[in-house]
């Protein structure tokens, strides 16, 4: 608990305690190598010359650039998505450094880790929260990763997207678009032809990382996209935990966050991946915020792997995303425990797959929606069980928080059961916070805002609880802030 | 001290909407006593707590209620609390997935910024916590699960007095605090309030029955009736009501 307080101070101290208005909107002014508006074949061969990419990846893009021209956005959602002009966009921002690409922090552009320290990721492996590597990521390209050399000391493997093209090529070419092929819809045939940086992972058999793996996407630039990949594989008998955590500056204008996120667990390993993500989502009249519209999937391959997905999803003008498991292996697990908050304007449409291949195969399933202000929330889950998934599982439990009588509250579950045996089960709740409750605080001196975030972080606890404990504070307090002036 | 009184109710009118409940009170509490508030049902008691700790179903049309100087009505039931009063609820509600722990930090540190005080740490607020819970025998797993989720009638009237404990009030409303209490939870809930009684604070029970007032001594007895205080005593007038019941003073007051 005394180790919660500090936490809490610290991230107070980052975040500054005043008045609840997005502490993240700031833009850094920084030279950037930004190529022209618009999408084309040139585009993708440019970017992927401008990594020096090989053949067989240009080729990737291609082929998925080429599908995706005959591909148009996904309507089925309960979203209202504007009409995005692909061609009004930059699909490539560099923050400029020195062209290799800096090996120690003091090549690091002083100014890209002040903007990170702002944001309260500190890139300074001495400073930093004990027991978290972070790779930081800015516009395109990643700027830092920490911690390296003592993960490689396990061969454990934790760089840039760019750098493991460049260091592993077999290892990327083994398992990129194996979970997500460059097919699968639109997002990701769109991020598969122009992809930037992200993270790659690889935990050898047997190793349990002994630290949280974590990367901290920022988009700095004006009139671009960010279209990050991370890459997660878990060999035999692994297991390692990975946080992502979003952020972007105040814009009019929204800008567009496509990215896909893979992650193939071998026998017996587990991937715990969490997300706390707030890009930033528009003024109260809707005006500019993020798109997120996100494709993540894991593979659990080997018999008896687990992946766990915990998204804390707060920010966003629109999100689009369902963190899925595909249970391939017998005995394999999934979970996935969701917080969406939305206010304002945001909307949100987010659940999950839980697709069971495998037999004896479990997965569970915890959502919380809490919409205030305008705000429309919807949770969308599909539960698949496969003709030879013997004995499958699975238990979904969806509630819904209401704050004010603007906002929606909505469920469409899809439960599409192939085989005799499973047992699917699936329990849902609406519930607003009660006038009685509100005075019952107050009485005892606790204000109204102050209750609600009491009894909305009280909602959201079972899902809290799954996030690191160096992250829940701050996913605490950004569920507090998202929701002010929301209520009534 | 400057004000002998902690609590001074000057004619208070209040209802709900239109419908006036509360027809002129007055009554004033000094420190160090316990004042016994009877009378039957819908005769504006709980109205009177309510009204009193802000709650905002009611509202106020005239009069003053000042607690140890400082006016109570007009002023956001949380400072209320922070000024001092405290109401045990008849009826407490359950907050689900908030736990006693984070609820009991959140109200005591609320506090402690009001008067312009350090927040408590970790370790010194488990170890009042602790303190304060043997003063009404409240189990350390009631303690660490949601405010009152679960409770039964007993536990929460018992986690009410361990709040009421925790706070340290000036002065304590008990709104009907042993309605639902078997004659053993009764003996802790009173044995609780006895002990948080001092010569610097007083209480205000709230109550139908005698049966309660056998535990917790009244200094004086009100009796209210149609909104108003018709009848002020000893703890004797107790016993003459329990012994006559509320019709004498319903055919003197039609």
């Amino acid at each position: 608990m005394q180790n919660c307080d500090n936490e809490n101070k610290k991230n107070a101290d980052i975040l500054g305690e005043s008045d609840g208005e997005y502490k993240y909107g700031f833009v850094t002014d920084i030279d950037t190598d930004i190529i022209p508006k618009g999408l084309s074949e040139d585009v993708v061969r440019l970017i992927s010359k401008k990594k020096g990419e090989p053949q067989w990846l240009l080729d990737f893009r291609l082929k998925a650039f080429r599908q995706w021209l005959n591909m148009s956005m996904p309507r089925w959602a309960h979203l209202d998505i504007p009409d995005i002009n692909y061609q009004e966009i930059s699909y490539y921002a560099a923050p400029q450094q020195k062209k290799e690409g800096p090996k120690s922090l003091d090549e690091v552009d002083p100014q890209l880790v002040d903007t990170f320290n702002k944001l309260g990721i500190s890139l300074e492996e001495q400073k930093k929260l004990t027991g978290v590597a972070v790779d930081a990521v800015m516009d395109s390209v990643s700027v830092h990763t920490t911690h390296k050399e003592k993960l490689a000391e396990l061969g454990i493997i934790f760089c840039s997207f760019s750098e493991a093209v460049r260091d592993y090529p077999d290892l990327v070419r083994k398992y990129l678009g194996k979970v997500v092929p460059a097919t699968d819809n639109f997002f990701a045939a769109l991020n598969s032809a122009v992809f930037s940086d992200g993270s790659f992972v690889y935990i050898p058999k047997g190793v349990r990382c002994p630290m949280e793996l974590s990367t901290y996407f920022r988009i700095n630039a004006a009139g671009t996209g960010q279209f990050e990949r991370t890459l997660i594989v878990a060999d035999d008998d692994s297991y390692v935990s990975y946080l992502e955590g979003c952020t972007a500056p105040m814009r009019d204008e929204n800008q567009l966050h496509a990215a896909i996120v893979e992650i193939i667990v071998e026998d017996r390993a587990e991937v715990k991946y969490s997300t706390v993500q707030n890009w930033y989502a528009g003024d109260k009249e809707g005006r500019g915020g993020v798109y997120n519209f996100v494709t993540k999937r894991g593979l659990c391959r080997g018999e008896a792997s687990k992946i766990s997905w915990t998204q804390v999803e707060t920010g966003s003008a629109i999100t689009w995303k369902y963190p899925g498991c595909i249970l391939k292996g017998d005995n394999s697990v999934g979970e996935f425990y969701s917080v969406a908050v939305t206010n304002n304007r945001q909307q949100a449409d987010t659940g999950t797959k839980m697709i069971h291949i495998g037999r004896n195969t479990r997965s569970t399933i915890v959502s919380k929606g809490i919409s205030a202000g305008h705000s429309q929330n919807s949770y969308r889950g599909l539960v698949r069980v496969a003709p030879g998934a013997e004995g499958a599982r699975n238990y979904t439990q969806c509630d819904s928080l209401l704050l004010s009588q603007t906002c929606g509250a909505h469920t469409f579950p899809y439960i599409d059961v192939h085989n005799d045996s499973a047992i699917v089960e699936h329990e849902a709740t609406t519930s607003k916070i009660s006038e009685d409750q509100i005075f019952y605080c107050n009485q005892r001196g606790i204000s109204t805002e102050e209750a609600i975030g009491l009894i909305v972080n009280g909602y959201a606890k079972e899902v809290m609880n799954k996030l690191p404990m160096e992250f829940a504070v701050e996913a605490q307090r950004l569920l507090s802030i998202t929701i002010e002036g929301g209520v009534g | 001290m400057q004000n002998e009184n902690l609590l001074e109710v000057r004619g208070l009118r209040a209802g709900i909407g239109d419908k006036e409940i509360l027809k002129g009170i007055d009554l004033t509490v000094r420190p160090g006593e316990v004042h016994a508030i009877m009378g039957p049902n819908g005769s504006g008691k709980s109205t009177f707590a309510g009204v009193l700790s802000g709650d905002p179903r009611f509202t106020v049309y005239g009069g003053e209620a000042k607690l140890g100087g400082v006016e109570l009505l007009g002023m956001p039931p949380e400072d209320r609390s922070h000024e001092g009063l405290f109401l045990s609820f008849q009826y407490p509600v359950e907050i689900p997935g908030v736990s006693m722990v984070n609820f009991m930090r959140a109200a005591v540190n609320a506090k402690r910024k009001y008067l312009n005080e350090e927040p408590l740490s970790a370790s010194e607020f488990l170890k009042m916590m602790r303190q304060k819970r043997a003063i009404v025998e409240l189990d350390n797993k009631l303690a660490s699960r949601s405010v009152n989720e679960g409770f039964s009638g007993g536990e929460k009237k018992r986690n009410e007095i361990f709040q009421m404990a925790v706070l340290e009030p000036k002065l304590s409303i008990l709104d009907e605090t042993d309605s639902g209490l078997d004659i053993d939870a009764l003996r802790i809930v009173a044995g609780g309030v006895n002990k948080l009684k001092t010569d610097k604070n007083a209480t205000i029970v709230i109550t139908h029955y005698q049966r309660l007032l056998d535990y917790i001594k009244p200094d004086f007895v009100h009796i209210l009736y149609k909104g108003r205080i018709v009848h002020s005593g000893g703890p004797e007038l107790a016993l003459e009501l329990e012994e006559k019941g509320y019709d004498w003073i319903k055919e003197q007051n039609q």
